[in-house]
């Protein structure tokens, strides 16, 4: 029971630590960045939780929540990069992400 | 599951402690790597550090999990999970890391910096 307790306090404090990195950032990359990284260890934690309070269905909602924290992070990237979803500015593009 | 897994060795069985020895393993990785987020000087650092919280972190975490699970379905669940973060992890960071420099982020030495080579180096710390 305390490991799931030591699992769950060394993800928060990691999250804490990258949600410092998204608000100092510079730039809006590192926004991105600390909120993926923060995304996956949501992740972590929802299945930790789920350990923690013996039902096993809380690991659906993680891998739920991973999927979608990964198509979030390509979308923002791509619209950080072509300032549209929609259709790509024309430069040298190798192709669109 | 596993019986041998359930004989106790010392005061916890032998599940606890792969499992202890591996969230705290994945523990340590995941602060360093945020620690190593926050402190590093570029965006492309940064997702060295990232990339560790990603894939040693929280991956080890989940394995150690894995031994603590009763049925097989969750010890399933928690591999399809460990298997989707490592494999669409390096996916985003390198999305992210193109958008960076298609955005303008110089990934080259800071422009302050005047660029030594490691022979000009070694030399200057040297003397």
């Amino acid at each position: 029971m305390t490991m799931f307790a030591v699992a769950a306090i060394a993800v928060l404090v990691s999250m804490a630590l990258s949600m410092v990195r998204a608000f100092i950032g510079p730039t809006v990359f590192d926004r991105i960045l600390a909120v993926n990284v923060s995304g996956t260890l949501t992740v972590v934690l929802i299945s930790v939780y789920g350990f923690l309070d013996g039902r096993p269905d809380f690991l659906d909602i993680a891998l739920l929540y991973g999927l979608i924290n990964f198509i979030a992070t390509i979308a923002v990237s791509k619209y950080m990069k072509f300032r549209d979803l929609g259709h790509p500015i024309d430069g040298p593009d190798e192709g669109d992400v | 599951m596993f019986e041998f897994l359930q004989t106790p060795v010392g005061p916890l069985p032998l599940a606890d402690w792969i499992s202890w020895i591996c969230i705290v393993i994945g523990a340590f990785f995941a602060i360093v790597g945020a620690v190593g987020i926050v402190r590093f000087p570029d965006v492309f650092s940064r997702m060295h550090g990232a990339g560790m919280v990603d894939t040693m972190g929280i991956n080890m975490i989940l394995v150690g999990l894995m031994f603590q699970a009763d049925e097989w379905i969750v010890i399933v669940k928690l591999g399809l999970i460990l298997l989707f973060i490592f494999f669409t992890s390096p996916t985003t960071t390198f999305a992210l890391a193109r958008a960076a420099i298609h955005g303008g982020v110089n990934p080259g030495p800071k422009a302050d910096e005047p660029h030594k080579t490691a022979k000009q180096e070694t030399t200057s710390s040297n003397t």
